[in-house]
C-alpha cells in the first residue's frame, strides 16, 4: 500500500518569471480553496494560449516546479495525494470551440471549454458529443478527458477513447504535439489521444481535442422498472443486452431501502421508439414497470450529495457480475453498518456511495470491497474518502504486470516528474 | 525495395537455439521456402528474411523474442500477410515470426459479449463462431475471409461497417503482449477502465512496432433486428456524393455508405458479376436496427437518392441479394486485376465534405499523367481507396503510378485528412508521415516506442521516417551561454 509522507519539500516559485510569460494579471497567489487534498500550492497560472501554456510547462520543467493541471477542478480529488504541487496550471482561458465542422460531424474544442457550452454550440446544428459527464455546466473537456469520466451514453456510443479523434498535448519540455487529426478514420502514427485519455494529466497537458459527433435524436423515451432482487435485476439487464433492442442507456440504481431499479433509454424516430418499447415490455417477466423519476440520467451525479463521512468508488465488473456485486456490497454494508447507494451502467461500470459513521474503519472497508471485486475479477477505484484515510491508501488499486511499462511511458513523457507527481497508479 | 536476392546467413548457434524453442518444423531457413514470406499484400516491396519461425504457444513466442533481444536481432510479426502497406515486410538481417499456428479461439462468453482469441485466428472465424447466438464481430476488412485478428490489431483495421460500429480498437478490450525484451504483459482486460494508462489503446494500430500480441480479448456485437441494403445508380460520383451529404445531413448514421466509380464497377462486373448497373457513380447504403426505424429511414434514403439524380434504386430483397451486392464491393481490389496488369491501392482520408473536390482533383491528375484511377471508397467516413492502374512491363509506368498515388495522398493531407484510414503506414508511407505531422509530433509519438522497445527490435524501420534515439532524454534545462548573455532565447 502506498503511503505518503506529510513532509513535502516545496520549491519556491520566482513569480516574476512566470508573470512574464502569461502577463502578471493571469498569475495569482493560491488560496486555501486551491488546495489539492490538503496540499497547498503557491500560485495559480492561467495561460491565454497554447503557446503560453507550453512555455509555462517548459519553465516549470527547467526549474523543477511541480504542476497540477486544472480545469474547473470538479474532479480534483480523483487520484492519490500529490507528492508536491507548487503550481496550479489552469486551462480556463483556453475555452473556445475552435471549429464545428458540422458537415463532417467533427468539432475541435479547447481544454478549458465546459461540456455544457460545447454541447450547446454543437446543438445549433442538430449535433452532439454523444456523451454525458458529471457536472456538465462546470466540467471542462480537458478535465473530463484526463479523468475518463463516463456516463450512460457509453453503452451505445462508446467511451471518450472511441469519440476522440485528435489531440494537442503540451509536454513538460514545452513541445506542442499533435496526434490523430480531423477525420474519423485515421491510423497514421500512434494513437496518443487514447494514451492521454484517462492519464490524469501525468504525461502532458491537453490543450485541444477533436471529437467525432452524432446527430441529436428526433425523440427520446426512458422507461424504468423495479426488480425483486439483484439477481433478477441482473437477469433482466442481460436479457436486454442479448435482445435486438437498440437502447442508448441501460442504468441500474440500487440502495438498501428499495428494490433495484433499471432505466432504459431509447432514441430515434417516434415509430421506432414505440416498437422498441413494446418489445422491451415483452421481456419484463421479472420486472414491474414503474414511473421514471425526473432527471433519472443524472442519478450518478446525485451520489455526491449525502452524509459525511463517506466513500465514493468507481467499480468495474463483467456485466454478468453486476448482480453478484450488488449483493456482495449489500451484505458487506449490513455487516459494517454502512448505507450504500449505487448507480451502474449495463456495461458493468458504476459508482458506489457508502455512508458510514465517525470511527468507521475505512481502510478495512476498502480492503473488504477490493477482496469482493477481486473474486469477481473486477476493479475498484476510490474517488472520494476522508483525507486521513487517503494518506494511507492507493486509490487506484493494483495495476498488474503492466505497471513497469506504465512507469517507462511516464519517464519518457515527463522525465523530471513535474506533472501531478504521485497522483496516478503505482505512484506515477 | 527489392533486396529479395540477398540472403543474410544467421549464426548456426542461434538457429539451433531457435530450433530448440519452436521445434524442427517451426523453423524455416531454406531460401525457396523463405520466399513465401518476402512480402505481404504490398508485393512491390520484397525483402528475404534470414529465417522464419512459427511458434505454437505464447511461451514459444517469448522464447524466440528473448533470443532476438539478447542477440539484437530485429523481428517482424506476421499474421496472414494480407496487409497493404508493407507492415509485415521482413527487415534485412532479421527474422519473421509467423503467428498462423496461434489460431485458437480460447473462450466465447456470450452473456458478456466477449471472445478471447489467439492472433492467428481469422477475422471471419470470430463471426462464424458467434453467429448461431445472434452476434457478430463488427470490424470487417474486405479481406476478412483470410486476414488474421493479430494483423487487424497491428493495423487497427476498419472495413465498410466501421462507420457505425467503430474500428478494431473499439472492439479490443484487452491484450496479452510479448514485449520486445521477451517479457509478458497484460494491457486492458475483460472489464472496462482498468487502472492506468490505456496501453491497449496505444498498442492497437502500432503496426507491430511495440511487441507481439499473443491473446486478444474482443467485444462482439448483437446482430440488429433488420439489415437493409440499398444500391443506387447515379450519372456521376458528384451526384452520389451529394446523396451521401443528404443522408448524413438528415441525421442518419447508416451502418455503411460505399461508393464506386465507373471503372471500379466495370472491374467488379468482369470479376464477380455482381449485377451492378453501368453508371458513373454507384452508392451502397446499408441501414440496420429496429425494423420500424429502418423501414422509415430507408424511405428517406430512397427519396434523397432520387432527388440527387439516382436513376435506378434497388433494395436487396433477401440475404442472398444483400451478399451479392457486397460481393462486388468487397472484391473490388482484386477485381481490378481483370482490367489492369498492375495496380496500387491507396488509403487516404478526407473530411467527407471535401470528397467532391478531391475526386475532381484525382480525375485531373489521372488525365494529366495518362494513368487510369478507379475509385472505390467508404464515402460515409471519407476514406478513399483510389486504385492506380498501370502496366509494370511498360518502362516508367510503375514510377508514374507511384508518383500519382503519392500526389493523391498529398491532396488528402492538404484537405485536412490523413494518409491512411485503415491500411497503415508500414513501409510504404513512412516517408509521408512528415507531410502529415510536424517533427515534434513524430518525436512525441516515438516516446511511446522508446518506452516499449528502446532497442528498436520489433518491426523496426516502419511507420516513422527516422527512429528516435531512445537514449535522448529530456531533463532540467541548462541555459545556453547565449541565453545567459541575453543574446538568444530558448523557445
Amino acid at each position: 500500500m502506498l503511503t505518503v509522507s506529510n513532509s513535502r519539500v516545496q520549491t519556491e516559485i520566482p513569480a516574476a518569471e512566470l508573470g512574464a510569460i502569461v502577463g502578471a494579471e493571469h498569475l495569482r497567489p493560491a488560496t486555501p480553496a486551491d488546495a489539492i487534498d490538503g496540499i497547498q500550492p503557491q500560485w495559480i497560472v492561467e495561460p491565454g494560449s497554447e503557446d503560453e501554456l507550453a512555455r509555462v510547462l517548459q519553465w516549470a520543467n527547467s526549474h523543477g516546479v511541480h504542476v497540477v493541471p486544472r480545469g474547473h477542478g470538479t474532479k480534483l480529488e480523483w487520484g492519490n495525494l500529490p507528492r508536491q504541487a507548487e503550481l496550479v496550471l489552469s486551462t480556463l482561458r483556453l475555452n473556445r470551440v475552435v471549429e464545428h465542422a458540422w458537415g463532417d460531424m467533427t468539432a475541435t474544442v479547447e481544454a478549458g471549454c465546459s461540456m455544457a457550452e460545447f454541447q450547446q454550440i454543437l446543438g445549433e446544428h442538430g449535433q452532439r458529443l454523444a456523451y454525458d459527464a458529471l457536472w456538465p455546466e462546470r466540467s471542462t473537456m480537458g478535465g473530463i478527458l484526463a479523468t475518463n469520466d463516463s456516463g450512460s451514453y457509453r453503452i451505445r456510443f462508446g467511451a471518450l477513447r472511441d469519440l476522440i479523434i485528435g489531440i494537442t498535448l503540451a509536454l513538460p519540455d514545452g513541445t506542442l504535439a499533435k496526434s490523430g487529426g480531423k477525420v474519423v478514420k485515421n491510423v497514421a502514427g500512434y494513437d496518443l489521444p487514447k494514451l492521454a485519455t484517462g492519464s490524469l494529466g501525468t504525461l502532458g497537458v491537453i490543450t485541444q481535442a477533436i471529437f467525432r459527433l452524432h446527430p441529436l435524436p428526433q425523440a427520446v423515451r426512458s422507461l424504468s422498472f423495479s426488480t425483486s432482487d439483484p439477481t433478477s435485476m441482473n437477469e433482466f439487464t442481460l436479457a436486454i443486452q442479448d435482445s435486438k433492442l437498440a437502447y442508448t442507456g441501460l442504468q441500474i440504481r440500487a440502495d438498501l431501502n428499495d428494490s433495484p431499479c433499471l432505466d432504459v433509454r431509447f432514441e430515434g424516430t417516434p415509430a421506432g421508439i414505440d416498437a422498441q418499447s413494446r418489445q422491451l415490455l415483452s421481456l419484463t417477466e421479472k420486472a414491474r414497470q414503474v414511473e421514471t423519476p425526473p432527471d433519472v440520467w443524472n442519478k450518478r451525479q446525485a451520489l455526491w450529495t449525502g452524509k459525511e463521512p463517506n466513500l465514493l468508488c468507481k467499480f468495474s465488473v463483467l456485466p454478468s457480475q453486476l448482480g453478484a456485486l450488488c449483493a456482495a456490497v449489500f451484505r458487506a454494508s449490513e455487516l459494517l453498518r454502512l448505507t450504500p447507494r449505487m448507480v451502474a451502467q449495463g456495461l458493468g461500470l458504476g459508482l458506489l456511495r457508502l455512508e458510514g459513521e465517525e470511527g468507521s474503519d475505512w481502510l478495512a472497508i476498502i480492503a473488504r470491497l477490493r477482496e469482493e471485486l477481486n473474486l469477481l475479477e473486477g476493479t475498484l477505484g476510490i474517488l472520494h474518502c476522508p483525507l486521513t484515510v487517503k494518506s494511507h491508501l492507493d486509490v487506484w488499486g493494483p495495476v498488474g504486470d503492466s505497471e513497469r511499462l506504465m512507469h517507462r511511458v511516464k519517464d519518457q513523457f515527463d522525465p523530471v516528474a513535474i506533472l501531478n507527481p504521485g497522483r496516478f497508479v503505482g505512484g506515477i | 525495395m527489392r533486396d529479395v536476392g540477398r540472403l543474410i546467413k544467421m549464426d548456426t548457434r542461434i538457429l539451433d537455439e531457435f530450433r530448440s524453442i519452436v521445434g524442427k518444423d517451426g523453423l524455416i531457413t531454406e531460401p525457396e521456402q523463405l520466399h513465401t514470406y518476402e512480402c505481404d499484400g504490398l508485393t512491390n516491396y520484397r525483402v528475404l528474411p534470414t529465417a522464419v519461425l512459427l511458434p505454437d504457444t505464447t511461451e514459444e513466442v517469448q522464447g524466440v523474442v528473448r533470443v532476438c533481444h539478447r542477440e539484437h536481432i530485429p523481428f517482424v510479426a506476421r499474421g496472414s500477410g494480407t496487409g497493404l502497406s508493407g507492415g509485415a515486410l521482413p527487415v534485412k538481417g532479421g527474422i519473421v515470426i509467423g503467428l498462423s499456428r496461434l489460431n485458437r479461439i480460447l473462450k466465447v462468453d456470450i452473456p458478456n459479449a466477449r471472445v478471447v482469441v489467439e492472433p492467428g485466428v481469422l477475422n471471419l472465424s470470430v463471426t462464424q463462431q458467434v453467429a448461431p447466438r445472434g452476434y457478430f464481430y463488427a470490424p470487417d476488412p474486405s479481406s476478412q475471409q483470410v486476414c488474421s485478428i493479430g494483423g487487424n490489431v497491428a493495423e487497427n483495421s476498419g472495413g465498410a461497417h466501421c462507420l457505425k460500429y467503430g474500428f478494431t480498437t473499439t472492439h479490443v478490450l484487452g491484450l496479452e503482449v510479448v514485449l520486445p525484451d521477451g517479457s509478458l504483459v497484460h494491457l486492458g482486460g475483460k472489464t472496462l477502465d482498468r487502472p492506468g494508462y490505456d496501453l491497449a489503446g496505444v498498442f492497437v494500430g502500432s503496426e507491430g512496432t511495440l511487441g507481439i500480441a499473443t491473446k486478444i480479448i474482443l467485444r462482439i456485437v448483437k446482430r440488429p433486428e433488420v439489415i437493409q441494403t440499398l444500391l443506387a445508380a447515379f450519372n456521376s460520383t458528384n451526384e452520389a456524393g451529394a446523396a451521401v451529404s443528404g443522408i448524413i445531413g438528415a441525421g442518419m448514421l447508416p451502418a455503411a455508405i460505399e461508393m464506386m466509380d465507373n471503372l471500379a464497377i466495370q472491374a467488379a462486373e468482369a470479376s464477380v458479376h455482381a449485377g451492378y448497373p453501368d453508371c458513373g457513380g454507384l452508392l451502397l447504403v446499408e441501414l440496420d436496427g429496429p425494423t420500424a426505424e429502418v423501414e422509415l429511414l430507408m424511405e428517406q434514403v430512397k427519396s434523397i437518392c432520387t432527388s440527387c439524380g439516382a436513376w435506378e434504386i434497388r433494395v436487396a430483397q433477401s440475404e442472398a441479394e444483400r451478399i451479392a451486392i457486397w460481393r462486388g464491393r468487397k472484391s473490388a481490389f482484386a477485381a481490378v486485376g481483370r482490367i489492369s496488369p498492375n495496380y496500387i491501392v491507396q488509403d487516404g482520408v478526407v473530411p467527407r465534405t471535401a470528397l467532391p473536390r478531391i475526386l475532381s482533383e484525382i480525375e485531373r491528375l489521372s488525365a494529366a499523367a495518362g494513368i487510369r484511377v478507379a475509385n472505390v471508397f467508404h464515402a460515409g467516413d471519407g476514406n478513399l481507396h483510389p486504385l492506380v492502374l498501370y502496366d509494370g512491363r511498360v518502362p516508367g509506368q510503375e514510377q508514374s503510378a507511384t508518383e500519382l498515388s503519392f500526389k493523391i495522398l498529398e491532396l488528402c493531407v492538404q484537405a485536412g485528412g490523413s494518409i491512411t484510414g485503415e491500411h497503415g503506414v508500414g513501409e510504404e508511407k513512412k516517408n509521408f508521415m512528415p507531410v502529415m505531422f510536424a517533427e515534434p509530433d513524430l518525436e512525441t509519438m516515438q516516446l511511446v516506442r522508446c518506452a516499449f522497445d528502446p532497442e528498436h527490435l520489433s518491426n523496426p524501420e516502419k511507420v516513422f521516417p527516422r527512429p528516435r534515439l531512445c537514449g535522448e532524454r529530456q531533463g532540467i534545462h541548462e541555459p545556453h551561454p547565449l541565453e545567459i548573455a541575453g543574446v538568444a532565447e530558448y523557445f
